[in-house]
């Protein structure tokens, strides 16, 4: 009897979670063959709002995507055939080493550690480490006032490093896996400032949720170029990629993907960069 | 009421007293309900706002949820798919009469039971991406899979010992004096009797498994349910807290279901344990005059820790019960009756 | 040596045992609160008001069924940087996030060490609980003095696997940043290539706290048995 139940039982577990499996590798038989023509996969956030952003209707929307969908029409794959997938920051390098995507563009800052791993094309837009504070806080007005207030950012991220390190080595800093936690302890007055590039904190502020709440300090603390990664050593993907972003800064699309994104933050974004002109 | 052995009947002023606690406990739980609600209020946290998208659209559900949840049944249910077997293989071979046997199991089950899932699945997928070359998403999942399952094949290993372990010796020795074989005596005799016993501890396994998955979102970035709280907060102006409570809420629903599932399948033992003279636990008790079991709450199944139930099992080794052994295998599933030899809270 | 000096290079600079200091320190704090507040549960699951009977089911129920680092997360998110709580740590994250990781950990674990328990008091023998009664003790005198003390007798190696799992649990609270041994993992292998060897290092670490508790509570479970 009772064997018998749990044989019943355990087949239906089984029948139901093989559909369900089906089910999810018959999607991706789906996406792969409707689009037609060749694919490409390019590494974004899917988490930053204004920058790299897996919206509610399940598109994604930013800079960044702006950016590779830009780069991508101009390599020859249209809007359809690009796949976006999530890289993270301690994934990136990996994913390009092993090519898992064909490039990347998810805050991805160009320095000499990264290069000895992957090539960058760019940079396409220059960043600064900055701070997010509360909109009726007066009283933070230079880095160094942050010494005696509690700050908040992303666990492993080199903002926070950069803060203990040199900038506000006595503040308080909280380490939280994501930026939206940041910002709920912002809300509520359990942490003054969030620091991390300008351009994601724009992002957040740009939001319809947290409009009026929150401002950008507008501290340049460090220089962050914000380049395509590739795989080294792939010389001609670079050439092509560093044209299409020419194209991008000199027929007015990078203008209108800024002011789209970080408009509404009222961030004064660096004019465009030029191309292998890495601020240091 | 069977717990009542622990306290008298209750006379006019023990209950007066009941009532004192009741409302002193009503009162202390509705006055810290009272200020987390009115904080969270104050705070703008139950603010329609925060809460609204998961109400008003299924667009949350849709694009973030739904996936995610997905994602953690495919992992937890491969990872128990090849746990199970893999478990039960190292569980019998520690029982082996063989040392190159036994050795070789026990060091593999007291090595990954003594390290943190979450280090064997970071290793994982440094291993997969290192010699491998799957596709990202493959690989997160090969990944999680692989943590979990070397985690608790081990964890089962020693449920499924502990299960033949607990049945009395004159089983084996009935077997032997029969003339079945080592194989034969475990797969007839053995293993369907324990397999019953067993199955509350499995169960208990397979919701510590689901929650685990939450690991791989935390360290790896697989897709998982819990980590769709990212995205989705920052789509929905940072509202961590009322995500991460949807996101609790469909844990609970999820291993409440497992749960039940597992009292339900308990049901068939309790019912037939039902009349005295079959009762195990009177049986197991013998003279001694066991605690009466408790009440099965509808979770009873569920309510060992990870690995609790192999101490359990292993700590009270229940009294010789007069088994007869089911010795015809062409019906093994009769000898199931004989399950009572299990200790009664291990259920 | 030299050997030696060059495979282990990577783990210059990294306050190793200090990580894995934090870790044995949270292990001890949590196994501590979850030990009482798990024994608090247990008395109020077999205790004679219903209402704090229900409670404790609900709690056990709620608890168990949620991911740790869900609850861990709520801790910091919800307790401090909403309600403010600060568990005496004034303005000092570091040790307001090491309690809150201790808190959170006490109330997940002290779940499991409630169930444990039940389980252990049901292995006393009725006649014991009906002798005590017969004594004239009252529900907590009979708990305090007759049952628990054997029912934990009876637990110890369900406690012990308890204890293990929750000294690798401890690895979550790096959700909330608190840096113990999987923060310091982590941070090590975003810096360092030696990702393997990283992995080993602190697997081993782990083995080194979890075997031994496990072999010495083992004996101790022997040593403490009631024969029946």
């Amino acid at each position: 009897m009772q064997l018998r139940k749990v044989t019943a039982a355990s087949a239906a577990v089984l029948a139901l979670a093989l559909t369900a499996t089906a089910c999810g590798s018959g999607d991706k038989d789906d996406a792969a063959g409707s689009g037609g023509g060749k694919k490409i996969t390019i590494g974004i956030k899917i988490d930053q709002p204004g920058l790299g952003l897996k919206t509610p209707d399940g598109k994604f929307a930013g800079f960044d995507v702006d950016v590779a969908t830009y780069v991508a029409k101009e390599l020859g794959y249209d809007a359809e055939n690009i796949e976006f997938v999530e890289t993270k920051s301690a994934d990136r390098e990996t994913a390009i080493e092993r090519g898992d995507v064909k490039f990347i563009a998810a805050t991805y800052s160009i320095n000499d550690e990264r290069l000895q791993k992957v090539d960058f094309a760019g940079p396409y837009l220059l960043a600064h480490q900055d701070v997010l504070v509360r909109a009726d806080d007066k009283t933070i007005k230079s880095p160094e006032d942050l010494n005696d207030k509690n700050l908040c950012s992303v666990t492993g991220s080199t903002s926070a490093k950069n803060v203990k390190e040199k900038l506000a080595p006595k503040a308080q800093l909280q380490n939280y896996g994501g930026y939206s936690e940041c910002l709920t302890g912002l809300e509520n007055k359990a942490v003054d400032a969030l620091t991390t590039d300008d351009s994601i904190l724009a992002g957040y502020a740009a939001q319809d949720a947290h409009k009026g709440k929150f401002k950008l300090a507008g501290f340049k603390m460090t220089n962050e170029n914000y380049g395509i990664g590739l795989k080294k050593g792939d010389a001609d993907l670079k050439k092509k990629i560093d044209a299409a972003l020419t194209k991008m800064f000199s027929d007015g699309a990078w203008d209108k993907a800024v002011e789209a994104n970080f408009g509404p933050a009222n961030y004064k974004n660096e004019p465009a960069p030029k191309i292998g002109n890495v601020v240091k | 009421m069977t717990t009542s052995v622990l306290f008298d009947a209750q006379g006019p002023r023990a209950k007066q007293r009941n009532v004192l606690y009741t409302v002193v406990f009503v009162a202390a739980l509705a006055a810290a309900a009272w200020w987390v609600f009115s904080s969270l209020a104050e705070k703008h946290q139950l603010d329609w706002v925060k809460w609204e998208p998961f109400f008003t659209s299924p667009q949350p559900w849709e694009t973030y949820i739904w996936p995610g949840l997905q994602n953690t049944l495919k992992a937890a249910f491969f990872a128990l798919l090849i746990a199970l077997p893999l478990g039960a293989l190292f569980g019998i071979g520690r029982l082996s009469d063989h040392r190159w046997m036994r050795m070789p199991s026990g060091v593999v089950v007291e090595f990954f039971r003594a390290i943190p899932v979450l280090i064997l699945m970071i290793t994982a997928n440094a291993a997969y991406a290192e010699f491998t070359t799957l596709a990202t998403e493959d690989r997160l999942l090969y990944a999680v899979v692989t943590g979990l399952v070397l985690y608790n094949a081990s964890v089962l290993a020693e449920i499924v010992r502990a299960g033949i372990l607990s049945l009395p010796r004159g089983q084996t020795d009935a077997a032997k004096a029969i003339g079945m074989r080592k194989g034969q005596t475990m797969r007839y005799v053995l293993l369907p009797q324990s397999v019953t016993a067993m199955l509350p501890a499995i169960v208990s396994q397979i919701v510590v498994i689901v929650k685990d998955t939450a690991l791989g979102g935390a360290v790896l970035t697989f897709p998982e349910l819990l980590a769709s709280v990212r995205p989705m907060s920052a789509n929905y102006g940072a509202n961590t807290i009322a995500c991460f409570t949807i996101i609790a809420l469909i844990y609970m629903a999820l291993n409440f279901a497992l749960t039940s599932f597992a009292s339900w399948l308990e049901g068939g033992r309790q019912a037939r344990g039902s009349t005295p003279t079959s009762d195990p636990l009177l049986r197991c008790g013998g003279g001694g005059g066991r605690a009466p079991p408790p009440p099965p709450p509808a979770t009873f199944a569920g309510h060992l820790t990870r690995a609790s139930t192999v101490g359990c099992i292993r700590s009270v080794i229940p009294p010789r019960t007069t088994h007869v052994a089911a010795l015809s295998p062409s019906s093994p599933s009769t000898s199931t009756t004989g399950a009572g030899g299990f200790p009664q809270w291990t259920r | 040596m030299e050997a030696r000096e060059i495979v282990f290079d990577f783990l210059e600079g990294y306050d190793l045992l200090g990580a894995f200091w934090v870790t044995v320190k949270l292990t001890v704090y949590s196994a501590l609160g979850s030990l009482i507040w798990g024994t608090l549960l247990a008395g109020m699951r077999v205790g004679p008001v219903p209402l704090m009977r229900g409670f404790g089911t609900a709690y056990v129920n709620i608890i168990r069924n949620i991911p740790l680092t869900v609850i861990i997360v709520f801790a910091s998110l919800g307790l401090f940087q909403t309600l403010q709580v600060k568990l005496g740590g004034g303005g000092d994250f570091e040790v307001i996030n090491f309690r809150l990781a201790v808190l959170a950990l006490a109330l997940y674990t002290a779940a499991f060490v409630c169930e444990a328990l039940r389980s252990g008091i049901n292995t006393v023998p009725t006649g014991q609980a009906e002798a005590a009664r017969a004594l004239g003790l009252s529900f907590t005198q009979v708990l305090r003095l007759v049952i628990l003390p054997q029912a934990f007798r009876a637990v110890v190696n369900p406690l012990a696997n308890v204890l293990i799992a929750l000294t690798k649990n401890t690895t979550v609270a790096a959700a909330i940043g608190v840096v113990e041994a999987a923060y310091l993992m982590k941070d090590m292998i975003e810096a360092e290539a030696q990702l393997i060897l990283i992995s080993a290092v602190f697997a081993f670490g782990f083995i080194c706290l979890t075997l031994p508790t496990g072999l010495l509570l083992g004996w101790v479970s022997k040593k403490v048995a009631v024969k029946r």
